[in-house]
Order: C-alpha cells, then structure tokens, then sequence
C-alpha cells in the first residue's frame, strides 16, 4: 500500500470498500479510508454525504453490509460500541449518545464504572462514587467547562453545549488509540469551540489520532492534516490543507469542481 | 484566496482576555421551581407526602383505631403483595416497558408450588424452587421477545398474560388447594404467612419480604452498574447502546428478574391466603401499575425511584382500610384511587418541566 500525504507509517486504521444500506437508501457506496497514526483527520461532506455512517461503521455502531476495516492491520469486526471502546476507540457521536436524567459522572463513566475496592465493590459491586466524581470533574475542568456546577446534575439539565462538552471530555479521558469525534463543536460557543479546538491539538500531542468531522471549514484548515472529503456516501478525494484553500474543498465536497490533483479515491 | 485565516480567527483572539473562571450560574430560582427541582432529583418524595398526609388525615378522622401500630402495620401485611409484584412491575416500567403478565405469572408459580407438593409428592422445598423456576423461564421469555425481537413489551406481556393465566387453570383443574391441608403437609409453603408480634405491632413474613426486596432492588438501582444501566436504558436505549450499555442483556435481566420477584409474590401469595388458589392474584397486574403509578415513576422510562412504588402501594392501603372503618361504601376507594393515578401523572409532567 502506498502512502501519500500519510508519512511513512503504515495506517492505524483503514477501511476497504465500505458499504451500508439502510433500505434504498444507500448511506456508504464502497467508500475506502485511512488514519495514520498521530495525525489530526478532518472528515468533511455535505449533509447526508454519509459521513455519520462512516465513522459508526468505524466505532462499531453500525455494523457494515460489506467491505473491511482494519485496526493496526488487524481485521477487526465490532459488535458493539463497547468492542470498539475496548480497543481504545473513543466517539463523540452526532447525537451525544447521552442518558438525560443520569448525572454527568454516571454518564462520562456509563459501561465502565468504577466499584469500590474491598467487600463492598467486590461483593455489593457498589460504585466508587466519590472517584467517578472526582475524575469526572477534572476531565472538564481540563476542558474549562467550569460553568457547570455540580457533577451530579442530570445532564438533561445542562444547556446543548455543556452536554457536548462533557462527551467531548468523556472521549478525550477514555481513548487510547483512536478519537472520533463527529461535529463536536457544533453547539458550542466561541470560547468553547476554541477550548475543543485546544483539546483536540492536546490529545494529538498525546500521541493519538483524532477523526474530526466538522462543517467548519476554518476550524478544519486550523487543525488537520489532512482533510477526507465525502461525497454520496464515499471518500472523493483527500486533500492537504495547506495545498488548497477553503473554497476549494467546498468546491470538492458540493461537487462544484472535480479534484485533478488530488489522490482519486 | 490565500488570506484565508489558519489559526485562531481575529475575533476569537480577545477569549485570552476574558476571566479563566467563567461566572457561576445566578441563583435566580423562585422558590416553586426550587420545588420542582427538589421533586425532580427525589422522585419518591411526592407519594411519601402523600403518604404521611394521608396516614395523619385518617388518623384524625378515625382517631386511635386508625392511628395504631395494629392498624398500620394491617396495611403493610394487606398491602404486601402488591407492593412484592409492583417491585417486579417498577423494573420493567424503569426500561419504559410494562408487564401484563405479572400477576398471571404470581398465581401460576404458586399453583406449581402447591399441585407439585400435593399432585406429585415433591418435598415442597423443591417445589418452591420449581415455582421460583417457572415465574423466572417466563419473565426470560418475555425479555428475549422484547429484547431479541424487539416486539413491545405491552404486547408481549399481553399475550404472555392470557397464555399463562390458561395455562394456570389447566393445569390446576381449577382446583384449590385448601389451607388446613396446607398447614398439616407442607407448612413451608406458607411461610410468608407467619408473624411476629412487636407490642401492638403485627408484622407478617411477607410483609417483611416485601421490604427487603425494595430495599435491595432500591441498592441496586441507584448503587451498582446493573440500576444504571437500567435508567440509561429506559431513557434512551439507543444513547445507552452507543455509550457503552449492553442493551439487551439488560432488557433480558430485568425481565427474568421481575419474573423471579413474581414467583417470590406466589409464595408471599399463599402465605397471605393460606390456601393455594388459582383464581387468585387476578387484579396484581392493575395494582401494580397502579401503585408504580401514583410512587411517581415515570411509565415513559428512565425515572422514578422503586420507594415510591412502595408508598405508591401503601397509600392505596391506607385509602382502602381508612375509608373501610370509616364505613363508606367501598367505591369510594376505587374513586380517590383513580383520582391519585390522574393526579400522579399531571405532577410527574409538572416535574419533567424542571428539566426543559
Ligand atoms: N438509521 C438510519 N436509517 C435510515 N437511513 C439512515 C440512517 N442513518 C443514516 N441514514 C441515511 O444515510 C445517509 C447518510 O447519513 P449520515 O448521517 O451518515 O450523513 P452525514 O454525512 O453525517 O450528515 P450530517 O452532516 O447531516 O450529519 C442519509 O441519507 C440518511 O438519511
Ligand atoms: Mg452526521
């Protein structure tokens, strides 16, 4: 396989001829996709391009009709959010996947929670409380989400944007080989956004691959390395950002201009 | 083209200048939305006032005979059953589903637990446990169709309560099992039966049960992974699946669970009776729902507290043995009870307002 743009590293995760169909609706058209390991990848489309889709194939939510995807070349085929989660992938979907009248630590931990050591988490399997609480509160304090007063809010009770600030912190606490995040600052403020932004170049520097979908173009050419673009529900082209300029990928992904230069899916 | 900006963007540029700390919420909160608040994180407090509201009410009315530990503690042996099979009823409603056939599933265990002990001869220890058994298979069977199948659970249980409750009287010939036979072969099986006395107080067995199975289920529910999973599930199956829940596996437990519970029930149910009988336990699937109901959770899913089941189920106790030695005519309980279950819900949507 040959790299371009990519480095000299082989993928940490790929995928080959991808396809999900949900009746007629033909959501993934055999789309093919690399990450390469410490790199920041923009995934950006029209509504509807199917980018969603891609990354739910990718973190185990949607589980493909055909094609192949491979974590450190290994094939891989997850059942479940939680295979691909054990494997150290972390998402942020679109739809936050949150439980509204659980308080933000109930949440930031759901499907991995912490039991008391002793009798009491080994016997009564109660939950360590006061840790979850504590680990919870420094993950968004690292984000700056101190607006939100109390951990044991119900997260129904926190506006749109502090709910995606905590699954942003949920994801960048947890990952380990892959964060996805899909429109993660899309409800946020400036000041928020900019935070996400921050996080996002922290968790590159961690070493970890970030997959950012995002309908921001400059938030997109400020941080990516390279830039998949996704149209009718496969990869069109994949660009670098400091090659081309915003109105080019917008061109590239509205279908306005055909990419010649670009590396042809 | 290529002043196109990389980095942050001019106007994000003066965030450096802002406070660090970002401002702490005003405290701008009537003292009614501090109510609804308060109702919203503690959803069992509204039956438990209630509750005691209606416990002083009668005591006032009626005076010693009512406000007596005698008295009183007559309502939890009365209330007993029901409050055992709303327990069963309250983890199904928290998945925002609902269990028809709970007290088809009651009376079927305890059929099996006396014709196995009569008709075959089992030693009747052995066929308590194959009671227990059976009301757990069904309530399995009833969370792989919700689960695997994805059928809703109102018709599941619909099916599964007609299904059972025939099956009950099949194989029981509609014969009962009388109580002195009971009690001269196979005393175990009423075991739920017997009480204790602590002054004027009389506590049975079963209703003993019953509160020990609230308590244990309200640990769970609130202090292990298992009661979390739960509530994620009843709010939002599809966010609970995607951060991590196994969805199913979850709707197949509480399912079997609330079966066990149920057999647990027909076993509290001779206790109370004395006798086995299989027309019994009739009205358990609408006094559940009824007390799950009026303790305040939510038949959307995802709410509620398992007390308030419990105080759901003891305020119809108090309504009904209140209003009996006042000497009315009985349907006046039927009347305030449904009033309690219209009241119940238009405050549970009251509180919901706290969220949006
Ligand atoms: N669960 C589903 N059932 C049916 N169709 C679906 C489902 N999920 C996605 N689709 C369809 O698949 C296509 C791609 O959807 P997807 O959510 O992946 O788009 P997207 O690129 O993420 O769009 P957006 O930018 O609006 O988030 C759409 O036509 C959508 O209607
Ligand atoms: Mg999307």
């Amino acid at each position: 396989m040959d790299q371009k743009g990519g480095g000299v590293m082989d993928p940490i995760l790929t995928a080959r001829g991808l396809t999900k169909r949900y009746g007629k609706v033909t959501a993934l058209d055999h789309c093919d996709f690399e990450l390469y390991p410490g790199e920041i990848l923009a995934v950006i489309g029209d509504n509807g391009a199917g980018k969603s889709t891609l990354i739910k194939a990718l973190s185990g939510a949607v589980i493909p009709d055909e094609g192949e995807i491979r974590l450190e070349g290994q094939p891989i085929n997850f059942a479940s959010p939680l295979d691909a989660r054990a494997k150290g992938i972390e998402t942020v979907y679109q739809t936050l996947a949150m439980s509204p009248a659980l308080s933000i630590a109930d949440n930031m931990f759901m499907g991995r929670e912490l039991r008391r050591p002793g009798m009491m988490g080994k016997l009564f399997r109660m939950l360590d409380r006061p840790q979850m609480e504590r680990i919870a509160r420094e993950k968004l304090s690292e984000l700056g989400l101190m607006t939100i007063q109390d951990i044991n809010q119900a997260v129904e009770s926190l506006s749109g944007g502090q709910r995606q600030g905590v699954a942003v912190a949920r994801a960048a606490a947890f990952g380990s080989k892959v964060i996805i995040l899909d429109e993660p600052t899309a409800a946020l403020g400036v000041k928020e956004s900019r935070r996400v932004l921050e996080l996002i170049l922290d968790v590159k520097a961690r070493g970890i691959p970030i997959i950012l979908i995002s309908h921001n173009m400059p938030h997109v050419f400020e941080v990516a390395d390279r830039i998949h673009i996704h149209r009718l529900g496969r990869r069109l082209c994949v660009i670098d950002p400091k090659q081309y300029t915003m109105s080019d990928a917008v061109a590239f992904m509205t279908g306005a201009k055909l990419p010649e230069g670009a590396e042809a899916a | 083209m290529a002043s196109e900006t990389r980095g942050p963007q001019g106007f994000e540029r003066v965030i450096e200048a802002a406070p660090a700390k970002v401002a702490e919420f005003a405290e701008t909160k009537t003292p009614v939305q501090k109510l609804q608040y308060a109702l919203h994180q503690t959803p069992a407090l509204v039956p438990l006032i209630v509750l005691v509201a209606s416990i002083i009410g009668f005591g006032l009315l009626l005076g010693h005979k009512f406000f007596s530990a005698y008295a009183l503690t007559l309502i939890l042996q009365q209330v007993a059953i029901t409050g055992i099979v709303g327990a069963a009823q309250t983890l199904v409603v928290m998945t925002a589903g609902i269990e028809l056939s709970v007290g088809a599933i009651t009376v079927l265990s305890s059929v099996i637990m006396g014709q196995f002990t009569f008709r075959y001869g089992i030693p009747a220890p052995i066929s308590v446990l194959c009671g227990l058994g059976v009301g757990t298979f069904i309530g399995f069977l009833n969370g792989t169709m919700v689960a695997r199948m994805k059928l809703p659970p109102f018709i599941v249980t619909l099916g599964m309560w007609q299904i059972v409750l025939a099956a009950n009287f099949i194989y029981s010939a509609n014969e009962t099992i009388r109580a002195q036979d009971i009690e001269e072969k196979a005393p175990i099986l009423q075991f739920f039966g017997e009480t204790i006395r602590i002054g004027g107080a009389v506590l049975n067995f079963g209703a003993i049960l019953m509160i020990a199975i609230v308590a244990v289920l309200a640990y769970v529910l609130r202090h292990t992974a298992f009661g979390r999973h739960v509530y994620a599930v009843g709010d939002d199956p599809d966010a609970a699946e995607l951060a991590g829940v196994k969805v199913k596996s979850i709707l197949i437990s509480v399912y079997t669970i609330s079966g066990l519970i149920c057999g647990l029930a027909g076993w509290a149910l001779i206790g109370r009776l004395g006798s086995v009988s299989p027309t019994s336990a009739q009205l358990e699937n609408i006094n559940s729902i009824t007390a799950v109901v009026i303790g305040g959770i939510s038949l959307f899913g995802g709410r509620g507290s398992i007390l308030g089941m419990m105080f759901g189920a003891l305020i119809v106790g108090v309504f009904t043995l209140g209003l009996r030695m006042y000497g009315t005519d009985p349907q006046w309980t039927f009347l305030l009870i449904g009033s309690l279950i219209i009241a119940a819900v238009a405050v549970d949507q009251w509180i919901r307002k706290a969220a949006a």
